[in-house]
């Protein structure tokens, strides 16, 4: 799972183990604007360094979503009057059902894949672009990519990983898709401009000439802990703490994710038990979500970074 | 003729002139019939669009021209907008520029993350900030949020974004039908009429129920051709029928006095191409690839 990159895995492993008191804070489900899959599960070709749920082509903790399974919640997500679908992993891709999962989803409205691109073959580039052609909905590929050299991205995403990413990214342009890329700055923010420049320049050699690029701020852990601090074991979000903030910034008050086993309140939570919600989409979506996890402390800071730029409920909150 | 309702009750207090309109008491019950309904989506200081429309749906047989908000941003002389605007007796719906002009806030709350489209939104913002005047800004401060009148059979809500929030962007390509239906039902109307994305379109659904989107008169929708557009509604036969109308006006007088201005380059070159080259990244993937850059 990418965004957020740079994860949440200090903080999510952590919160997981404290079971959720009575003075846990909630958040109400305001509305269900967006409706995440874990479409492959834990399952990934890649292991980066980074990933917070830990995905790799051997966790298997989390299994592949069936066709079955996502046109279940999909059927539900009408009534609930879900507004975008996204769809991440592991790395979707590895779900060998995708392309008829997007292409069920796609008469419904629109959806959007976090892929680390580097299973991106030009046949498949190309059914998914006749998948995008054929809807009224725009599909969105959104693809990490950390770093703007070989060396930069693969320190934390692994050998090899972007030459294939490239490669990937490639061939989704030369489809006709106008792919985001997802980077988490690791750098001092006052170098953003010339990181995006490099960027900008990266892309129009694969012949990407209207570039998209979100560039995440980056959190409280791993290398940016030892910069600055960390987030404290301790650290979570008190009632206090919500006096005059407004909850709609939290993903869970609009969002919920769906798994081969159980929905849980937002997609950063996959594996916290005091977050799975339901065995149902709508049993689910009538409990609010328990913001008891350190992860959510994070949330709490930095807002909701998993949506899309300008996504019509998140960017502009 | 109009029933508005407004979140914040005594903003019209601050006005400092008369206004020409205000947004009336009126029960939904007692409003009487419109025919035919002209709706003008962002105006962006197009004050050159605005008044070649205007003349337009007069001319056409609109009965109720109405504004969904958005005065300022992007073109030049603000107040002439207002002054059009309150000439013409037009009522406004508040859109998220006019309320962060009418209150004097940091930015346009549109919501931008990109380093360059945030370049481009504070150009705009400041510059319309600073050359609107205190009335016309204590004026956009009277702007309801929403209004609600009949059109023939049809209750029709107009808004700014979207009925729960007015600065939430509708794209045709990331609007399912099914949360379309919702937002209708909810909002207990036949018709829901919005702006804030720029560019138009619509959606059926369901016999005499649509969601409308007048698109913007202030900037081409991103096609290439620099005319701009508006909607025309009407009611026949329990249905409704409703036109996008393109509206040719005095481009170059209009660039001309934006370079006057000093407003950016890439502002007047949208103006003249008709194809965006600012506040792209709101954009969904599938109506950015139709555009240039
Ligand atoms: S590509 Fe795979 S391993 Fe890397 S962050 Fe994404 S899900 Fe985790
Ligand atoms: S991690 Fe964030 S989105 Fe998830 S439940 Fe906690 S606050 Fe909500
Ligand atoms: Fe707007």
């Amino acid at each position: 799972m990418d965004p957020p990159p740079g994860g949440w895995k200090a903080a999510a492993s952590a919160g997981s183990k404290s079971a959720p008191g009575p003075d846990v804070p909630t958040a109400p489900l305001e509305a269900l604007d967006q409706l995440w899959f874990q479409v492959s599960g834990t399952v990934c070709n890649l292991r980066c360094r980074h990933c917070f749920i830990s995905c790799a082509p051997d966790n298997h903790s989390f299994w592949f979503m069936t066709r079955e399974q996502v046109r279940d919640a999909l059927e539900d997500s009408v009534e609930l009057g879900v507004k975008e679908y996204y769809f991440t992993g592991g790395e979707p891709f590895m779900n060998h059902e995708m392309e008829a999962i997007l292409a069920d989803t796609l008469e419904l409205g629109p959806a959007t894949v976090l892929t680390n691109a580097t299973l991106m073959p030009r046949r498949r580039a190309r059914a998914l672009a006749r998948l995008a052609e054929d809807s009224l909905y725009t599909l969105e590929m959104r693809v990490s990519l950390d770093g703007i050299t070989r060396e930069m991205n693969d320190a934390i995403r692994g050998e090899g990983a972007f030459d294939r990413c490239v490669e990937g990214t490639a061939e989704l342009v030369d489809a006709g898709f106008l792919p985001i890329i997802t980077c988490m700055r690791s750098w001092p923010e006052a170098e953003t401009e010339g990181y995006l420049e490099a960027f900008r320049t990266l892309l129009a050699g694969l012949g990407y000439h209207q570039p998209r690029i979100k560039i995440l701020p980056p959190l409280l852990i791993g290398e940016e802990a030892k910069r600055t601090r960390g987030y404290e074991d301790t650290e979570r979000i008190t009632h206090e703490m919500l006096h005059g903030f407004d909850l709609g910034n939290l993903l869970c008050s609009r969002a919920r994710l769906v798994t081969a086993r159980g929905v849980q309140a937002c997609p950063i939570l996959l594996e916290s038990p005091a977050a799975r919600l339901g065995d149902t989409l709508a049993e689910a979506a009538s409990k609010p979500a328990p913001l008891g996890e350190s992860a959510c402390f994070t949330c709490y800071l930095s807002g909701s970074i998993c949506s899309n730029t300008g996504s019509t409920t998140g960017a502009d909150r | 003729m109009i029933a508005a309702r407004e979140q914040d009750g005594d903003r019209s207090e601050t006005t400092s002139a008369p206004p020409l309109w205000r947004p009336g008491p009126f029960a939904t019950t007692e409003v009487p019939e419109v025919r035919k309904v002209a709706a003008f989506g962002g105006i962006y200081s197009n004050h050159r669009a605005l008044e070649v429309a205007i003349a337009d749906a007069t001319e056409r047989g609109a009965d109720l021209l109405l504004c969904l908000g958005d005065l300022g941003a992007f073109g030049p002389h603000p107040d002439r907008t207002a002054e059009i605007l309150r000439q013409a007796e037009i009522p406004v719906v508040r859109g998220n520029y006019d309320d962060s002009i009418a209150r004097g806030l940091d930015d346009c709350q549109c919501g931008y993350t990109d380093p360059k489209d945030n370049h481009y939104a504070r150009i705009s913002y400041d510059y319309t900030l600073a050359n609107t005047s205190p009335e016309h800004r204590a004026w956009m401060g009277s702007f309801p949020d929403e209004l609600r009148f009949r059109l023939g059979s049809l209750e029709v809500l107009a808004v700014h974004g979207s009925p729960r929030r007015m600065n939430e962007f509708l794209w045709e390509t990331t609007t399912p039908t099914h949360f379309l239906d919702g937002l209708v039902r909810e909002a207990d109307a036949d018709v829901v009429l919005g702006t804030h994305t720029g560019i138009h379109w619509s959606r059926p659904l369901g016999p005499g129920r649509w969601y409308v989107n007048a698109g913007a008169l202030g900037r081409p929708p991103n096609d290439g051709n620099p005319e701009v557009w508006y909607a025309m509604l009407e009611e026949v036969d329990g249905e409704l029928v409703h036109e996008f109308i393109p509206v040719s006006y005095a481009v170059e007088a209009l660039a001309n006095e934006m370079a006057d201005e000093g407003l950016p380059e890439e502002f007047i070159e949208t103006i003249r191409t008709g194809w965006w080259t600012t506040c792209l990244e709101v954009l969904p993937g599938k109506e950015r690839s139709r555009g240039r850059h």
